[in-house]
């Protein structure tokens, strides 16, 4: 498994219920089936990666994120997870509302623009960075809403959301020592474990 | 047998058996027949293990032959032939296909059009009620007399759909997993009204004769047609008929025209007059009730979650985009309902431009995820197989 997704499925305990938003090729809740007995389900509307989940046996439902997520009742589920998509939504804080009011926890991961490569390359060549875990030009990105580790903490803060956990890593999803020195400058992809807001 | 070349990709020739099921079978509605007969056909090869078996619900109209011909020289094959045989989304070389016409049909088994034995006569609009559950039960008897204890999948689009969703709630052990496709949990208002537009029609022609109209060799095409051309509209999207009629006049001309003038009103003349030579009006007005009482959910006080918890079953629940009969949106609240009893699903929407008909076809996405599905679970069933042996 993807060295990230590893971490997250570390996260969950067994036989949990978990949702994973943009679920791709199912990776996660494939494993998750086999190696926890997880009652999980993935939202995708790639019909690529559908018929790829479909023959992995997970459960992947067709449905738009954008369309938002009120099919779904509060708490019904242990963990919501979004790896990668986050950037891609028409509303992210929105987003975070709804994964937080639908599970009890989530987990997020994007990749952090303020990384030095990204930084250099805007600084020096004066054009929208591209790299490794960023493949798309300006115009053809489905990455609308990208954020810097310290955008998406404001953000956390200003909703007083509970950071349980944060992980930085490189475009390879693996961490090194550096990274967590000083995460908005040297992790490439960046991964938060949220809890709802702390009632006062 | 050597297939005939335009039967290449089929099952080939087919040929219906039948089933009588002696006793009283006790029907939802009070009333009871004094046994039954269902014809039914299948197609593969059950496997030792006996765990391959997939049984087809057929939809308003449908019948028994769903895949292969009849006839060398049959033009058209089976209903369903774009899903069914060797190779298709349900495999023939892989599962053992059961597909009977349903209880009150009117292509073999017992219906308004057999002689009821207690009074040797048709039994016409006295046959009575029957509904989606007594189906469900009539094919478990089916089920036995073939020895299949579990199928590895119950299949249906639109009503098809329904039987499946009632199998997996009311008979949990034995269905492995439930295909709905094109379906809904119960009928909308909207839905009931053009069921009740068709019956009126078929009840209003004076050839009906109060439901008497075999004693009477009569047949009251008109009002069976006329309801097939309601039935038919709703079945196409607004998009798909433009695209294959548009706005075309048949002569070309406006000086020249007469009653039928519209390609669009030739077409639907000619599908509820073929229509009313091949069906039954007491069969539709059937089929129709048990459409419009279909509500599984109804049982527990309107709590369809409640009601899918009794399932033990996996789900495919698939729908498109232009279904307008039974809309993704019906299909959404099966799956939702699915997620929140935490059963095993998988669903998608398929983009079509053929509306509630799209399950009878062959569009490639449809079919990728529809097999994918029945692929993995072919898988199953060779495995289980396998260990029984």
């Amino acid at each position: 498994m993807r060295p990230d997704l590893k971490i997250i499925a570390d996260l969950i305990k067994p036989g949990a219920r978990v949702l994973d938003l943009g679920c791709g090729e199912g990776e996660l809740l494939a494993g998750l089936q086999a190696e926890k007995q997880v009652n999980g389900y993935g939202l995708d509307v790639d019909p690529a990666n559908i018929a790829i989940c479909v023959r992995k046996g997970v459960n992947v439902i067709e449905q738009n994120l954008d369309q938002g997520l009120s099919n779904f009742p509060d708490d019904s589920f242990d963990m919501v997870v979004m790896t990668e998509t986050l950037q891609s939504v028409r509303l992210p804080a929105r987003m975070l509302d709804e994964m937080l009011r639908i599970g009890q926890e989530c987990v997020v991961t994007f990749p952090n623009f303020g990384h030095w490569r990204s930084r250099w390359h805007l600084f020096l060549k004066g054009r929208m960075p591209m790299a490794r875990h960023l493949p798309h030009d300006w115009h053809d990105t489905p990455n609308i809403h990208l954020c810097t580790v310290k955008d998406f903490e404001r953000l956390a803060r200003d909703k007083g959301l509970r950071i349980i956990q944060r992980f930085v890593a490189g475009a390879d999803h693996r961490n090194h020592p550096l990274m967590s020195l000083m995460p908005n400058l040297f992790g490439a992809i960046a991964f938060y474990r949220l809890g709802r807001p702390e009632r006062p | 047998m050597a297939k005939h070349p335009a039967h290449e990709g089929s099952v080939g020739i087919v040929a219906p058996q039948r089933v009588h099921v002696p006793g009283e079978f006790a029907l939802q509605c009070g009333e009871s027949l004094d046994g039954f007969e269902l014809v039914f056909e299948t197609y593969g090869q059950l496997n030792a293990a006996r765990s391959n078996a997939v049984l087809i619900c057929h939809a308003l109209s449908g019948n028994h032959h769903a895949a292969g011909y009849h006839a060398e020289e049959d033009a058209k094959p089976g209903w369903w032939d774009a899903c069914i045989g060797p190779g298709k989304a349900v495999d023939t070389e892989r599962f053992f296909v059961v597909s009977p016409n349903n209880l009150g049909g009117c292509h073999g088994s017992t219906g308004p059009a057999t002689v009821n034995p207690a009074t040797g006569e048709v039994f016409g609009p006295a046959f009575p009620t029957v509904t989606v559950k007594d189906w469900v039960r009539s094919q478990a008897l089916l089920a036995d007399h073939l020895d299949i204890e579990r199928f590895a999948a119950v299949v249906g689009g639109s009503l098809g759909g329904m039987q499946a969703m009632q199998w997996a709630i009311d008979l949990p052990e034995r269905v492995g997993a439930a295909a709905l496709i094109a379906s809904a949990a119960k009928l909308s208002a909207q839905n009931i009204a053009f069921n009740e537009i068709a019956r009126q029609a078929i009840t209003s022609d004076p050839q009906y004769r109060d439901g008497h109209y075999r004693s009477a060799n009569a047949n009251p095409e008109m009002g069976l047609g006329l309801a097939r051309m309601i039935g038919h509209v709703t079945y196409l999207s607004d998009f798909g008929m433009g695209q294959r009629f548009g706005r075309e006049l048949k002569s070309g001309d406006l000086s020249a025209a007469r009653d039928v003038e519209f390609q669009v009103q030739s077409y639907l003349r000619h599908q509820g007059r073929s229509f009313s030579q091949r069906f039954d009006a007491n069969t539709y007005l059937l089929m129709t009730r048990a459409l419009d009482f279909f509500d599984p959910a109804g049982e527990r006080g309107g709590d369809l979650v409640a009601a899918l918890e009794q399932a033990r079953s996996d789900f495919l629940v698939l729908s498109f985009s232009t279904d307008w009969r039974f809309s993704a949106a019906r299909s959404k609240e099966i799956v939702d309902a699915l997620i929140a009893a935490r059963k095993n699903v998988v669903s998608a929407v398929i983009d079509s431009e053929h509306g509630h008909d799209s399950f009878l076809l062959p569009l490639p996405r449809y079919i990728s995820v529809f097999k994918g599905y029945m692929d993995r679970l072919a898988d199953a069933a060779e495995a289980g197989s396998a260990d029984a042996a």
